[in-house]
């Protein structure tokens, strides 16, 4: 009751965010641990290449992993560990994961955050164009856009491009990490589907936002058509979008396992596909909780952003 | 100009919307909707390909002419042939019935689960469902293919376990969309009524929550079908599917792949099949979510 509204608002939300984190790192742990088939097993056929392992060897790797104790301790000594960042060795090559995980990163993080931008850019573009027109059949065709975007297969989408812009047009390289330019096909497949969340958001929420009185105020005191979209529409508008945002990002990361399987990247998606092909448990798991990070990172960044937009929400007044 | 007539023949006579027989409703709501008359379409040609596939392509799926392979699609072959010479019409139609059995079973995982827990949710509420939506939001944080990926590193390979596991990463939309319409119908005056005159509980569960709450679930059921077959042909193309001989679309795709420089069709033919179809379920989930109440 002492603390100020806007403490109180952020206090409740890293507590939510934390409690998040530990949920993930526990709904991961029953999945990779607890199903049914042995994880010692799998991890032994998949690192000895078949060869028959012998129950002592099984037993021996079974208390190396710790994975002879019951499940409630196993437990708490992986979430204990993890508390402290330490999410165990990967059974490929008996690397650090958080190690593994960091310098899978930059790849990732490139693709991602120009992904980011360019379903930003477009997607926004794509909204206000749409909203703005006049044109009837313009804008029935921008708002069609998104809806046929999210219905391509992203895997698909990206082979497509490779075929017309590298093959095709010579333009852009078709794989790899050399070379300028290498980025730009990955972060735009990786973008589509985000940007096309994007487009849809934003349109609904101007259009509602154009239907406002405030709006209709500032046209009747004669305020610039554009003036009357961008300055009082958009930033009200924006909150939807900026929600929508705040969940996709944790889809862009993981867009990132099929997109650079296309484009045959490094990077945290390669990582992801080559540990569930070896039944690397917790190499996994790591990147699940990683994942679940990045999630929670970026929506506590939006839920930092939302006061700035609409004071209302942290001070708890209803409008 | 037959746009125009069908419009005035449709607002002409001001009349109230008196009640028009049940086929000639349904035959005017389809002329106003000439895309939704193509969805319905490709989804019937795509359900008789997984049904009775020698209907559509009497050729044998596994079966090339090395004489002829790689040919770009034409007559005869219309969406070419491969590496192998065969055909890939006949791969994409053979391959419907993989792809959609485990599309079905995904959705069926998903609404079996979500929906049981929505209902529990919904209904017991208090504690019961406070843990369990905490549970569900938490399956929302983690990105849905990542918790596939998960549940295949613990079950393995094949069509069956990446249908289980894309079906338990949509759990979580069923479980809201259900929990919410239990929440909604229970507060109805009918079901007040129920209690009133001392029904028990599972009748009420019976006769009024699940048949109310239906409608918007099967919408979402739609939806996610969908959205399924993206993530399973995803999740083939990656390798954890069926094994190559079998023609899932996922994995014809990424059979094409080594061919992209060369032979466009091999990657193009089956990734348009499958877009075709998820925009014609899609279209389809949005006429029956509300469109059809809405032409009255």
């Amino acid at each position: 009751m002492t603390l100020p509204p806007l403490a109180r608002y952020l206090g409740r939300r890293v507590l939510l965010a934390a409690g998040v984190l530990w949920a993930a790192f526990t709904v991961s742990f029953v999945v990779l641990y607890l199903l049914p088939g042995d994880p010692v097993a799998t991890m032994a056929s998949g690192g000895l290449d078949g060869e028959p392992v012998s129950p002592a060897q099984l037993a021996e790797l079974r208390a190396r992993y710790g994975l002879d104790e019951p499940f409630a301790v196993q437990y708490l000594h992986r979430l204990g560990a993890a508390l402290t960042g330490d999410f165990g060795t990967s059974i490929q090559n008996g690397q650090d994961v958080g190690a593994a995980v960091t310098q899978a990163l930059p790849p990732t993080l490139e693709i991602a955050v120009l992904g980011l931008g360019f379903a930003v850019v477009f997607g926004g573009a794509l909204a206000l164009v749409a909203t703005y027109t006049r044109m009837r059949w313009l804008r029935q065709f921008l708002l069609a856009l998104p809806s046929l975007a999210v219905s391509l297969p992203v895997f698909w989408v990206g082979l497509m491009l490779v075929e017309i812009v590298a093959f095709g047009w010579r333009l852009l390289p078709s794989g790899g990490v050399a070379g300028a330019g290498s980025a730009i096909l990955p972060a735009v497949t990786l973008g589509i589907t985000t940007g096309a969340l994007v487009a849809q958001v934003l349109a609904k929420s101007l259009t509602q936002a154009l239907d406002q009185p405030y709006t209709t105020t500032a046209r009747a005191k004669g305020a610039d058509p554009v003036a009357v979209h961008l300055r009082h529409a958009l930033p009200n508008a924006a909150v939807p979008a900026l929600t929508v945002l705040g969940y996709v990002t944790g889809n862009l990361l993981a867009g990132t396992v099929v997109v650079e399987t296309v484009f045959t990247r490094p990077g945290l998606g390669r990582l992801t596909v080559t540990a569930v092909g070896a039944q690397d448990i917790p190499l996994v798991q790591g990147i699940v909780v990683f994942a679940a990070l990045v999630f929670v990172l970026v929506n506590l960044a939006v839920d930092l952003v939302y006061p700035l937009l609409d004071p209302r929400i942290a001070t708890g007044v209803h409008a | 100009m037959t746009e125009l007539l069908v419009r005035e023949i449709a607002t002409g006579p001001d009349a109230p919307p008196a009640p028009v027989p049940g086929r000639r409703r349904l035959g005017r709501f389809l002329l106003h909707r000439p895309g939704l008359v193509v969805a319905v379409l490709i989804v019937l040609t795509v359900l008789v390909a997984a049904f009775a596939p020698h209907l559509l392509a009497p050729g044998d799926p596994s079966a090339g002419v090395p004489a002829q392979k790689l040919r770009p699609p034409g007559p005869g072959h219309w969406f070419g042939t491969d590496y192998l010479g065969r055909d890939i019409w006949t791969r994409v139609v053979h391959g419907a019935a993989l792809s959609l059995q485990a599309t079905v079973i995904a959705v069926a995982v998903a609404l079996v689960a979500g929906g049981l827990v929505g209902l529990l949710a919904g209904f017991v509420r208090g504690w019961v469902d406070e843990a369990l939506m905490r549970i569900v939001d938490v399956l929302m944080a983690i990105p849905a293919i990542l918790l596939s990926l998960a549940l295949i590193t613990a079950l393995g390979y094949g069509t069956l376990n990446v249908a289980i596991a894309v079906g338990v990463a949509s759990v979580a939309n069923f479980a809201r969309v259900m929990r919410s319409e239990t929440l909604r119908i229970r507060q109805s005056v009918y079901v007040e009524a129920a209690r009133a005159v001392g029904t028990r509980w599972y009748v009420t569960l019976r006769r009024h929550v699940l048949p109310n709450a239906a409608g918007p679930v099967a919408v979402l059921a739609v939806l996610e079908f969908g959205l399924a077959i993206l993530a399973i042909s995803s999740l083939s193309f990656l390798g954890f599917g069926a094994p190559p001989p079998a023609p899932e679309w996922g994995s014809l795709i990424a059979e094409g792949r080594n061919y992209l420089a060369t032979s466009w069709w091999l990657c193009a033919m089956p990734g348009l099949t499958i877009a075709a179809t998820v925009l014609s379920v899609n279209r389809i989930s949005r006429a029956l979510d509300g469109e059809w109440a809405a032409a009255r």
